[in-house]
């Protein structure tokens, strides 16, 4: 029973960041936005994270500083996209080919450091309840943290007049723009948003589930949460289902490998990517469900005098 | 005073030309803020990162030899970007062509003759088509995003090798490094010029860039291909596959690159080792971007791009600067390529007031024309 509960914890731990990163670019999609660039703003905001925990030891306030860079890259995507009318797609690689580059940059001094991370939560009496301490009260806080954000954003959109609005712009801006909507300023907004819950994915990965850095050390979790957010039809619930998925599919792929399986270390650990291309080809195999539930203007340019 | 854009009855194709230029010098000013921000004199940097390392023949030869796999990478996915074929799994490719191309030269070791390069050139191309027919096969048959499968498939294309090259391939003789023997004679590329780096996989990709310009420029199917990234619906209506044109715009792209990954293996390598590029394949998106998806803008924006891997790898040594500088500027430079690409549709205007509303009516004309 302990152990189920440990990789119950285990799947949570490596499922966090992909809801994180993931929820974020919902938020984004369903304002219309195409936001590629998830994996730079991950390293961005994770490069950021460790510098400022390492440098004031306060994995709080590094963090929140992973946060902010990541959110003020993501600004640039939104000028170049909303303000200029730039490609998306090409944008959004750009932002990922330049987070990767600037991440490496900064962090450069930081490779081998160690910092004192983030602990998982340990509350007096109920983190050491047998079987369901370990099940309920002792995961990382960013756990509990990414919950409470899916929860919200669920609640935001679908069941608030501001929300509705989002969904409105993403779904057609000139509706919402004829009604009086400032739909560059929501898309604007809904892209900071974005940035800055890859931000926190990023922080999260820096400064509690491997508190170090390493070059790329997000290793695609961007590229996957992006996925994540088709997988997910575009709906926080669902999203979230297979977050934790890929979180099992990683833990698999440790356990495997800690119990000696004969196979590569290799083959285990393309067991994520294939798992992504596999589940993205189930879900997109009917087109029909995706095109209902994609935002209807995704990925489109808008401007409000043309 | 107001800034606002103006949408151009027509898109401007001076500033098609001209963005780039705005876009490099751009990136220059952003170099110079930062050499200076890092304490270097800034004029100095310079020189290190661009004028010392192409001062010699032998750094010229450098040049060209960096920036054969990206233009033959870039010219790939552009042939896919222009028929809106997302493509961005190049650096798969080309690794998966190393692979191929590689395993024919290791399994011909002993036993080869002039024909073992074409042979290693043909696996290599097939071996990078068979890698993007993947995401075309999931595009076409099961509607899969090919941004995301392409991508995803960089990450095993890199593992599959490194799992060989740490196992079945590796040199017995090699102490134990993931490394693969070193290739034969007649499995290595021939050289152009003597005391240089420099070998004919630098003619073969000028000779793909003009026939890439033949195939889109002067063919019905690239003509084809153009419209349907222009006008999907009119491309449609014409007749012309949407299917066809996914599938051409990958496996051009695979072929394009795996090709790449031959050269690297077979020039400047010389055997295989768990990473056959830094970053070729991702490189080459913004060098297809900032030389306009044209084949000659890609063979002058893949000679920049290739100065600044020279760039990067000088400042490392000259400045302490650490080579990551390189991303860094390829960032930056295709920010302001996507930036200064606003100006070919639309113009700035310069207005003292907000706009008035009369201005709806001639936008609607703008938005039909």
């Amino acid at each position: 029973m302990e152990l189920v509960a440990t990789l119950f914890a285990l799947t949570l731990a490596a499922g966090t960041p992909l809801v994180l990163a993931a929820i974020g670019e919902l938020v984004t999609e369903r304002a219309g936005v195409l936001n590629l660039g998830v994996e730079g703003m991950m390293l961005v905001g994770a490069v950021a994270a460790f510098i400022v925990a390492a440098t004031t030891q306060l994995p709080w306030l590094g963090v929140a500083a992973g946060m902010a860079a990541a959110a003020a890259l993501s600004l640039v995507f939104a000028f170049l996209t909303l303000t200029l009318m730039a490609n998306q797609v090409a944008t959004g690689l750009a932002l990922s080919l330049f987070g990767i580059g600037v991440s490496a940059f900064a962090g450069q001094h930081y490779v081998s450091m160690v910092i004192d991370g983030i602990k998982p939560l340990s509350v007096a009496g109920l983190s050491d309840l047998p079987f369901f301490g370990k099940l309920l009260f002792a995961h990382s806080p960013f756990v509990y943290l990414s919950l409470a954000v899916v929860a919200s954003v669920q609640w935001f959109l679908f069941h608030t007049r501001a929300g509705l609005i989002v969904r409105a712009v993403g779904e057609s801006p000139d509706s919402a723009h004829a009604i009086g909507y400032r739909v560059i300023a929501i898309r604007y907004a809904a892209v900071v948003f974005g940035g800055a819950c890859a931000g926190l994915a990023g922080g999260y990965l820096a400064t509690a589930y491997t508190p170090q850095w390493s070059e790329g050390m997000t290793a695609g979790r961007g590229w996957i949460a992006l996925a994540l957010v088709v997988f997910g039809t575009w709906k926080p619930w669902r999203m979230l289902a297979g977050a934790y998925l890929f979180g099992a599919v990683t833990l698999a792929q440790f356990q495997a490998q800690a119990m000696g399986v004969a196979l590569p270390s290799q083959l285990l650990s393309m067991l994520p990517y294939l798992a992504t291309i596999i589940v993205l080809t189930i879900i997109s195999r009917d087109a029909l469900t995706i095109r209902l539930n994609a935002p209807a203007s995704l990925g489109r340019p808008y401007h409000p005098e043309a | 005073m107001h800034v606002r854009l103006e949408a151009r009855p027509e898109p401007s194709r001076l500033m098609r030309w001209l963005s780039p230029l705005f876009a490099v010098a751009a990136t220059l000013v952003v170099g110079f803020v930062l050499f200076a921000g890092l304490g270097k004199n800034p004029l100095e940097a310079f020189e290190v990162f661009f004028i010392k390392p192409v001062e010699s023949l032998y750094g010229v030869s450098e040049l060209l030899l960096k920036a054969s796999p990206l233009m033959l990478c870039a010219i790939g996915l552009a042939a896919g970007y222009r028929a809106n074929v997302w493509n961005i799994g190049a650096e798969g490719q080309l690794t998966l062509g190393a692979l191929c191309g590689g395993g024919v030269a290791l399994a011909l070791q002993d036993s080869g003759g002039a024909w073992v390069l074409p042979l290693m050139l043909v696996a290599g191309a097939a071996g990078g088509m068979a890698w993007a027919a993947i995401p075309a096969w999931l595009k076409t048959r099961f509607n899969a995003n090919e941004i995301l499968v392409s991508l995803m498939l960089v990450y095993v294309a890199t593992l599959l090798l490194s799992l060989l090259v740490h196992g079945p391939w590796r040199d017995p003789e090699g102490f134990n490094f993931p490394q693969s023997k070193t290739f034969a004679d007649v499995a290595l590329l021939p050289n152009l010029l003597p005391e240089t780096r420099l070998n004919i996989g630098f003619l073969l990709a000028l000779a793909v860039v003009a026939v890439a310009w033949l195939f889109m420029r002067r063919s019905l199917v690239g003509f084809q291909m153009r419209v349907a990234g222009l006008a999907p619906d009119a491309a449609n209506y014409a007749g012309v596959s949407a299917r066809r044109t996914v599938w051409l715009g990958m496996l051009i792209g695979g072929a394009t690159a795996g090709v790449a990954g031959v050269n690297e293996a077979a020039g400047p390598i010389g055997q295989l080792l768990p990473v056959m590029s830094p970053g070729y394949g991702f490189a080459a998106i913004i060098v297809a971007f900032v030389g306009r998806l044209h084949p000659f803008g890609i063979l002058l924006s893949s000679l920049l791009m290739s100065l600044l891997y020279l760039g990067g790898e000088a400042a490392q040594i000259n400045l302490a600067l650490p080579s990551a500088v390189t991303g860094l500027f390829q960032g930056t430079l295709l920010f302001f390529l996507l930036a200064a690409d606003v100006l070919i549709n639309f113009r700035l205007r310069v207005a003292r007031s907000a706009p008035p509303a009369i201005h709806a009516g001639r936008a609607t004309a703008c938005k039909g024309a």
